[in-house]
């Protein structure tokens, strides 16, 4: 079965299922929703078995496919893939069925129809298993330019009050880093042009190219921007706040849980491998960006009064520690940055989802108008525990091995940033830990209250309810009166919710407990990683002779 | 005695098909029967402009030059011939569209009745059409495949006069918002007039200096005088002044936002892609095979016109509130990133241009997905015409998903997203310019593109992310011919978007200039 186009599949299903979910007639929304999560469970199958597929101790690129796709331009339509982008494959896999069944009950506003988002939404799963999956640099960009679209289209038409502005942003910020990369991408072929006498966009052949180190500096930079706006590290941040606050749940989990690793995969893939001595003499500059980003998000993040706003903060700052892995160049903190990612989707997507179980409950995005949940959700306070110790990399669970990883394997090459970066984990702890205590614990109040029998004075100032949920008569009432000792109109998790939250709860703890696999699997790829960009794969003394450091 | 210059019949059977079509209208108008004039004359110039097609397709390969020197055949004529019938051939399509107003056309009924009149109120809901506009537009066409083919200055500038007279008249002949209308043909007319005037005045120095109007004599003379005579250079940069006029490149481009606002919308999608292929085919033609050994001369001009016009195109694009200006806007920008791939000058195969073939994909590519625009713009109609103004498309996503969806589409690749036309064309141009060493150039272009993408967006989050109003405009149903258009614009859009090889390589094929 390794001939079969499993990457192909993973491509082509999705796609087909978002064109049979969008022309389904109108008033259909069940069949849709059935649709959407039976494809996406196929992709998820489709991805096990490529993993079933792939040899760990073979060739860098496998399950490969390639068709010449525009013979002008040399552009070949060539998929394949190495551990890297397999575990991105399979986080794809694991994340839309999920996400999917999370959007379930969702209403959107002005009686849109959820086809429609199931449809962008399959339709982005297609575009970004194919952006993992490309091996030929121009689709590759074709693909990340593509996934823009079904992702603005969610946010846009699906999101919160300020949808519009966080949509047009979202989409802005991308594009220019996107044709920046453009600018580069089309230089990269014409120096592969004057180098090889023909020129290429395959990945393999563009990597032995020799390159002026003046012009992969440049290069360097351009690829660079595109992929700094889209794995927010600090000055090219501000969009994600923005679009995750207003996304839809599901949208959210995989803009921060997929869409943003392409930046940090595209750090890995294509800025490492193709310029290595721009990246090590930029590296330094790189590392201040990541740091700052983890410690200023940090802080960010604890400012914030909005969850939704407050769980994008903390993205950034773990996309701070996940470049700071990737630009220690050594082969543990890289394997720990590209654990990293995986454990990141998987940790804050449950962060969100269960945020946004919240919210659903509550109409609101304020941690102010919460308190007291647990007492009476504790399905939901424990899974909001987890999610949040998991986010604060506990040991146990998933993130604290790609954190420790990445640590431990920056601090012998880059002790400074290193020891600065961990400052980033008692923040965390910080902002993780008041945001529960807040919410589930405490005396009840906020949005969720019983009405009192006499209902006293309305609303003292919580804003309106926000994407429908269960909230239409909620009057909040801060100081209720003490005698009655008062009530929460809160249920625990629905079955579906639990049916949300069972996996990924279950994943974030088996990879905490026996993360092997996905090391054995991720760690040939950064070996070989590491070889092109001139670090020591045994990741002692990845210096190049007059480094700079 | 005068010897008969040498003639080919079949490199001239495009234009005998298609001049003779504008004169049999011209006599189909003076002596067919009022109520059977619009079928006759919207067949007859079809048949012209799509016999035109065909018979151009059939030169495919041919390289010569005929009449005396006067025409070149060769790959890019044949190449930007067939495309400007085609488009012409679409946007007569959207001429005869007589489903869409109520009044049944989109042209006045007389045009020499003042606006405002008793009389002009008689006829404004009279179903009386006017066919006048179907012989002059076929003219137009002709003109421009004159234009892309002449061989010789005088020829062109014939070509650019024969092309744009008619488009000055049918600029005039809305039905609706005449007033502006007419104000739009009056300011197109003396801003034609004058570029015109630059133009010829540009040939007769070019004259002065080497002699000749032939561009193959000009090119040896002028390799041969290198440092340059002030009088070539100083003609050919009002030569070039002339071409970018029509071409509506920034600095050259005031008439454009007003133009293309007053003028019917389907003259207007005839204007914006046809007369855009026609100019860069001109300017290709003079630049590459008039000045191709000094290109020195013309470089930093056309280097720095082309930072102009994107940035001018894409920034005040911004500050637009009519659908109407900000296509014209959007086209200012497209002509500067035509002008990147103008740059190219090199890296083809058999030593032909990489920038000639991506100019002409990119016009292709570009005409198509205007004339889609355009013609979506004419569905949406409120009580006063169509309706142009932003705001009145806000919502459009519920009220008519197909409309909106097509619409978003054309939007996209304008923007040049992946997977439509538009990125194809782009990524064609900037590939020349970047293998000429112009990559300054091209970040502008891209940072453009970029601003520029910001006012399509803002029409799609109108039509998708926000609520109808509640008196919006109604989305008319289409005929046959505009649907025949969106059905084609569409088509291309993508398949030139997903699969484009097949057009790329003809486009390469057809490179190489003779004479």
């Amino acid at each position: 079965m390794t001939d079969f186009p499993w990457l192909l599949a993973m491509i082509a299903v999705p796609a087909v299922g978002a064109a049979v979910v969008a022309a389904l007639p109108r008033g259909r929304e069940e069949t849709a929703k059935q649709a959407a999560l039976g494809v996406s469970l196929v992709v998820l199958l489709l991805a096990v078995l490529a993993t079933a597929a792939f040899d760990v101790g073979g060739e860098r690129f496998q399950l490969t496919t390639s068709v010449p796709w525009i013979p002008d331009f040399g552009v070949d339509f060539a998929l394949g893939v190495d551990g890297i982008a397999l575990v991105m494959l399979l986080l794809i896999g694991v994340l839309v069925p999920v996400v999917v069944l999370a959007s379930w009950r969702d209403e959107p506003v002005g009686r849109r129809s959820m086809r429609t988002f199931f449809a962008w939404l399959l339709l982005l799963e297609s575009f970004m298993v194919g952006v993992f999956a490309a091996t030929d640099v121009f689709l590759f960009y074709v693909f990340f330019e593509a996934m823009l679209v079904p992702m603005y289209f969610l946010i846009g038409s699906f999101g919160g009050p300020r949808r519009q502005y966080a949509a047009v942003k979202f989409f802005l910020y991308s594009l220019v880093g996107g044709l920046v990369m453009l600018a580069a991408v089309i230089g990269l072929y014409v120096v592969s042009a004057n180098e090889l006498g023909e020129g290429t966009f395959a990945f393999d052949t563009l990597r032995q190219v020799e390159i002026d180190p003046d012009v992969q500096r440049l290069l360097f930079l351009g690829f660079f921007v595109a992929f700094a706006i889209k794995a927010p590290l600090v000055p090219f941040h501000t969009w994600l706040p923005d679009s995750g606050a207003e996304a839809p749940i599901g949208g959210a989990v995989l803009l921060v849980g997929v869409l943003d690793k392409v930046g940090t995969f595209g750090f890995i893939r294509y800025c490492l491998p193709l310029f290595p001595d721009a990246s090590r003499d930029l590296a330094p500059y790189v590392l201040v960006l990541a740091v700052a980003g983890v410690l200023y998000a940090a802080l960010l993040a604890m400012g914030q009064s909005d969850m939704k706003r407050l769980v994008a903060y903390t993205s950034v700052a773990h996309f701070g520690f996940i470049a700071l892995g990737i630009f220690a160049f050594t082969t543990e903190a890289t394997t720990g940055a590209v654990l990293y990612m995986v454990n990141h989707g998987l940790s804050t997507g449950l962060l969100f989802l269960v945020v946004g179980m919240l919210i659903a409950r509550g109409g609101s995005r304020q941690v102010g108008d919460y308190g007291g949940v647990a007492r009476q959700a504790p399905l939901l306070a424990g899974v909001f525990l987890v999610a949040g110790l998991a986010s604060l990399a506990l040991p146990g669970t998933n993130s604290f091995v790609s954190e420790f990883l990445v640590l431990i394997g920056s601090f012998p090459t880059r002790p400074v940033f290193t020891v600065l970066a961990t400052v980033g984990i008692v923040l965390a702890a910080l902002y993780v830990l008041l945001v529960y205590q807040r919410t589930m614990h405490g005396p009840p109040r906020g949005v969720l209250l019983e009405p009192a029998p006499e209902a006293s004075a309305p609303g003292t100032g919580s804003p309106a309810p926000v994407g429908g949920g269960g909230a239409t008569a909620a009057t909040a009432t801060l100081d209720a009166p003490a005698a009655a000792p008062a009530r929460l109109r809160v249920h625990d998790l629905t079955p579906r919710e639990l049916a949300v939250a069972a996996p990924m709860v279950a994943l974030v703890i088996a990879l905490g407990v026996y993360p092997q696999p996905l090391i054995d699997l991720v760690e040939p790829a950064v070996a070989a990683t590491m070889s092109d960009v001139g670090a020591d794969p045994a990741g002692v003394t990845p210096e190049a002779p007059g480094g700079t450091d | 005695m005068i010897e008969a210059p040498d003639l080919s019949l079949g490199a001239l059977a495009p234009f005998l098909l298609v001049f003779g079509a504008a004169c049999v209208g011209v006599l189909v108008e003076a002596f067919a029967p009022r109520e059977r004039r619009h079928p006759v004359q919207v067949a007859v110039a079809l048949t012209g402009t799509l016999g035109g097609l065909l018979t151009t397709l059939l030169l495919a390969g041919e390289r010569q030059v005929t009449a005396g020197g006067a025409l070149a055949v060769d790959g890019p004529a044949v190449f930007l011939q067939a495309t400007i019938a085609g488009l012409g051939a679409l946007s007569l399509l959207m001429f005869a569209e007589r489903s869409l107003d109520p009044a049944r056309s989109a042209f006045v009924a007389a045009a020499a009745v003042p606006a405002g009149s008793p009389r002009d109120r008689e006829l404004m809901t009279a179903t009386r059409v006017q066919t006048e506009v179907y012989p002059l537009t076929t003219f137009a066409i002709g003109g421009m495949m004159l234009f892309v083919a002449s061989n010789d200055l005088l020829i062109m500038f014939i070509a650019l006069e024969v092309l744009s007279l008619p488009l000055y008249l049918i600029c005039g002949l809305a039905r609706r918002r005449r007033l502006l209308s007419q104000e739009a043909a009056v300011k197109y007319f003396l801003l034609g007039a004058f570029a015109s005037a630059f133009f010829l005045y540009g040939l007769a120095l070019v004259y002065g200096a080497t002699g000749s109007i032939r561009l193959s004599v000009i090119r040896e003379s002028a390799a041969a005088q290198a440092g340059g005579g002030v009088l070539l250079v100083l003609g050919l940069a009002l030569l070039v002044v002339g071409l970018m006029f029509k071409a509506s490149v920034a600095p050259f481009h005031a008439w454009t936002p007003d133009v293309y606002q007053g003028a019917p919308t389907p003259v207007t999608a005839f204007m914006a892609a046809c007369t855009k292929v026609a100019a860069f085919g001109a300017i290709l033609r003079l630049l590459y095979v008039g000045f191709g050994t000094s290109e020195w001369t013309w470089r930093p001009l056309v280097y720095g016109i082309a930072i102009v016009s994107m940035v001018v195109g894409a920034v005040l694009g911004l500050t637009q509130t009519d659908l109407k200006r900000m296509l014209a806007y959007s086209s200012i920008a497209h002509a500067g990133f035509l002008l990147t791939g103008v740059l190219g000058y090199g890296g083809g195969a058999d030593g032909t241009a990489l920038g000639v073939s991506g100019t002409m994909f990119y016009l292709l590519a570009y005409g198509l997905t205007t004339l889609g625009v355009f013609a979506v713009l004419t569905l949406v109609r409120d009580g006063d015409g169509e309706a142009t103004h932003l705001s009145k498309w806000a919502g459009l996503g519920r009220r008519s998903p197909l409309t909106a969806a097509v619409m978003a589409l054309f939007l996209l690749a304008l923007a040049g997203i992946p997977l439509t036309s538009g990125f194809t064309g782009k990524f064609a141009v900037f590939r020349a310019a970047i293998d000429d060493g112009a990559w300054p150039l091209v970040v502008v272009a891209l940072l453009a593109s970029a601003v520029a993408a910001f006012f399509y967006l803002r029409v799609i989050v109108l039509m998708y992310f926000s609520e109808p109003a509640a008196d919006g405009p109604t989305v008319g149903v289409p005929g046959l011919p505009t649907t025949l258009v969106l059905a084609v614009t569409v088509t291309a859009t993508v398949v030139l978007g997903v699969i484009p090889g097949a057009v790329l390589d003809l486009a390469e094929q057809a490179a190489g200039f003779v004479g």
